[in-house]
């Protein structure tokens, strides 16, 4: 089953390779990853989407908070969360297809972000469900070029991962 | 406050941490801190002759003792040598500090003449590690690095330092730190009460149980109330290899080790248990052999101190995190204060099948081999023959292979921390090193490392250490050569093909070897003069003695799990019968 895990950890150097390490060592997947400091600069938020049952599950949740460099770990898929991710998508745009393209976009509340003779670069953001959607939606057009910046998510709620 | 330079503080810190004693290899990266090494007096340094010998040596202090093992290598080559050593104390959770020179700051990442990423190639097999990128961090790091090596599930941490942070040149004030927390680091002591109640409601209903002990009890000290609470329940035990000594060896309630050359009645015990309390082990493929085979009728208790051992090979039913001794002191008290009582009418069952077990096939009621005579010695009889010049009370390191196995089950270990090997890495090579850190953490004490003619070669260097500093350690050999474990499992799956586990006439003659070290070597090829030479080498007190002992190259190691798709009760008792 898929799994959205957010961990909170130090901003060190060092410190992603570790989780990074973890993962390929004990054999774990890692689907998507992003990473970034927080408002507190001495603390970083990684959120990584992973699958696998639900022994291993509490196994990759048990090795993350074992690691000196992490703070705290939650699996924020066992309640109630927004998840998000941004997509960015370059597509072939001449005259003819553009309002196609237009509307495809409108319906997924996308955003044209860059607009050249022959090309558009479209915003998306999104669940991965919608991101994935989008992209079945927009396959007519010829896609040059994805890119996907990997979930990120926060607990619903009054449920948060702070120090 | 006083001004030191980086290499100053290095070594006053790790003064402060309490070491005594430094085991390294000096080289260019490391030479500032060399240099304020030769300066003071308070931290010894033991000079080895290859890294790998220093790591281990630094393990086998830290296992005969519990203190924080310390090791001094420098970049590039002396980093990457000291890597099995610290896999070594990794796998078997032993609490050790590594420092390691680097390049300078401006060096590093430019392929610099002896640089190698140290955090990064030891990344997998440490507890932590840290680079040092000022000298005004250096004394905060290592006291970090002793309280994460030695706190929660023990084990190695590296601290790598760059040749500039340690310049003699640049002088900074020097404080060690008095009290270390680390905002992300809260290991678990106490186990959880709730938990421990079912536990031992678990435990007193249980008609079959068994107590599955391993390092986790040696490693938490808490081989005092592993005891108590054995002979309170009155419950067979076994060890795992890692956890021989934890309960007395020659106690009746001791079952022997259990898994792959584990004895038939503590791998049947475990097949057909009700209860299984497992105590600081970890459900090494080498015990569970299949895991779906695993116990199938036990409810199991697991004590472990780190979380992530526990359900990770097999499913756990009442797991507790915390220190194996305060959970077990835990666990004291509520059997005394329960009004439950173990049921002695099952118990005495159980223990009259286990009996049978051990009448029909125990190595410890009759020998299961053919005897030794003439010229050919049985390997098991060596271990006999040592632990009686022993009195069963030396230490005993061992390197990897069948004489190790041997070790573990004919000498009978009464004490924890004097069974020293490399049980999960399982490192040739491990044994002699090993025996330095415990030789000189004890200098009085008998100390012996049992090995073969194939392991001894791996670290044989470190003769020449022992005679630096005066280790008398007694080598004793067990030589059939060839690589026997290997040889063993050429005779039973590859129909006899030897491949590349023999010799061919290419061995040293180990006593003129032992001799051109300035040791003393002794041979022995006749059973009848095993014990005489024996007693010969442990009366010889000041002076390393390799015996090397001409044992039987056809030998196996017996009781052996039948693998691959065995259960525990599924083994080999000879080469021609099985359970």
């Amino acid at each position: 089953m898929r799994r959205i895990i957010s961990v909170l950890m130090e901003n060190e150097p060092g410190a992603l390779s570790r989780v990074i390490g973890l993962f390929s060592q004990r054999g774990y997947n890692i689907d998507t990853l992003t990473v970034a400091p927080t408002d507190d600069l001495t603390l970083s938020r990684l959120t990584l989407t992973t699958h696998g049952s639900d022994q291993v599950i509490e196994q990759i949740t048990k090795n993350l908070n074992k690691l000196i460099d992490v703070v705290k770990v939650i699996d924020l898929t066992v309640g109630p969360h927004v998840e998000r991710e941004i997509m960015l998508v370059k597509v072939k745009a001449n005259d003819a297809q553009r309002a196609e393209i237009n509307h495809c976009v409108d319906v997924f509340r996308g955003q044209i972000v860059d607009v050249n003779t022959n090309a558009y670069i479209l915003q998306v953001v999104g669940s991965s469900d919608k991101n994935d959607a989008f992209i079945e939606a927009i396959n007519y057009a010829d896609i040059l070029e994805l890119v996907r910046s990997g979930v990120s998510g926060l607990a619903r709620g009054e449920k948060i991962l702070k120090v | 406050m006083e001004l030191l330079s980086g290499g100053e503080i290095v070594i006053r810190a790790l003064k402060d941490a309490g070491v005594k004693y430094l085991w390294g290899y000096p080289g260019g990266a490391a030479l500032h801190i060399y240099d304020a090494l030769f300066q003071q007096k308070d931290v010894e340094h033991i000079l080895v002759r290859h890294e790998q010998g220093a790591v281990h040596a630094a393990d086998g202090y830290s296992r005969s003792t519990g203190d924080v093992g310390a090791v001094l290598v420098t970049s590039g080559p002396g980093a990457t040598n000291a890597i099995t050593g610290i896999a070594t104390a990794y796998m078997d959770s032993i609490p050790m500090v590594v420092i390691s020179g680097q390049v300078p700051r401006d060096k590093i990442g430019q392929d610099a003449f002896q640089e190698t990423d140290m955090v990064g190639i030891s990344r997998p097999i440490v507890k932590h590690s840290f680079l040092v990128m000022d000298a005004s961090e250096i004394a905060v790091v290592i006291a970090k690095a002793f309280y994460i090596a030695k706190t929660g599930r023990p084990g190695p941490v590296i601290v790598d330092i760059p040749k500039d942070v340690t310049a003699p040149d640049h002088r900074i004030p020097y404080e060690y730190p008095e009290k270390i927390k680390i905002r992300s680091y809260h290991p678990t002591t106490k186990g959880h009460a709730g938990q421990v109640k079912r536990a031992v409601k678990t435990l007193l209903a249980a008609k079959r149980p068994v107590i599955y002990s391993g390092g986790g009890a040696i490693l938490g000290d808490a081989s005092a109330e592993l005891t108590e609470l054995t002979k309170l329940l009155n419950f067979p035990i076994t060890n795992t290899l890692m956890g021989l000594g934890a309960f007395p060896g020659t106690d009746p309630q001791f079952l022997g080790m259990l898994g792959m050359h584990g004895t038939v009645e503590a791998n049947n015990a475990m097949h057909e248990a009700d209860v299984i309390f497992a105590v600081g082990a970890r459900f090494d493929d080498r015990v569970t052999n299949t895991p779906s085979k695993f116990c199938p009728s036990a409810k199991i208790i697991h004590i472990d101190v780190d979380p992530t051992s526990i359900s990770k090979t097999v499913a756990i039913d009442i797991p507790i995190v915390g220190a194996c001794s305060t959970v077990l002191r835990q666990m004291i008290e509520e059997v005394k204060a329960s009004k439950e009582t173990p049921d002695q009418d099952a118990l005495s069952q159980w223990w009259s099948k286990i009996n049978e077990w051990r009448e029909r096939h125990g190595i410890y009621t009759q020998p299961r081999h053919e005897p030794s005579s003439g010229n050919i010695i049985k390997p098991q009889d060596v271990i006999r023959s040592l632990y009686r010049a022993t009195k069963g009370d030396a230490f005993i390191t061992s390197d990897v292979g069948q004489h190790q196995m041997f070790a573990a089950q004919y000498y009978l270990f009464d004490k924890p921390r004097r069974w020293i090997n490399s049980g999960g890495l399982g490192t040739m090579g491990f044994g002699l090193p090993a025996a330095m850190g415990v030789q000189l953490a004890h200098p009085d004490a008998v100390v012996a490392c049992v090995t073969g003619e194939g392991s001894i070669q791996m670290c044989i260097q470190e003769l020449s250490t022992c005679l630096q500093y005066g280790f008398p350690i007694k080598i004793i050999s067990l030589n059939n050569q060839a690589l026997g474990m290997v040889r063993q499992w050429q005779d039973m799956q590859y129909s006899g093909r030897y491949s590349s586990s023999l010799y061919e006439d290419s061995l040293p003659d180990f006593v003129k070897l032992a001799e051109s070290f300035g040791h003393i070597g002794m041979r022995v090829s006749n059973f009848d003069e095993l014990d005489d030479k024996m007693a010969e080498c442990f009366a010889l007190k000041d002076r390393v003695v390799f015996m090397d002992i001409n044992v039987d190259r056809n030998e196996h190691v017996y009781p052996m799990l039948i693998a691959p798709n065995g259960s525990m009760k599924d083994m080999k008792l000879s080469k021609t019968e099985r359970t």
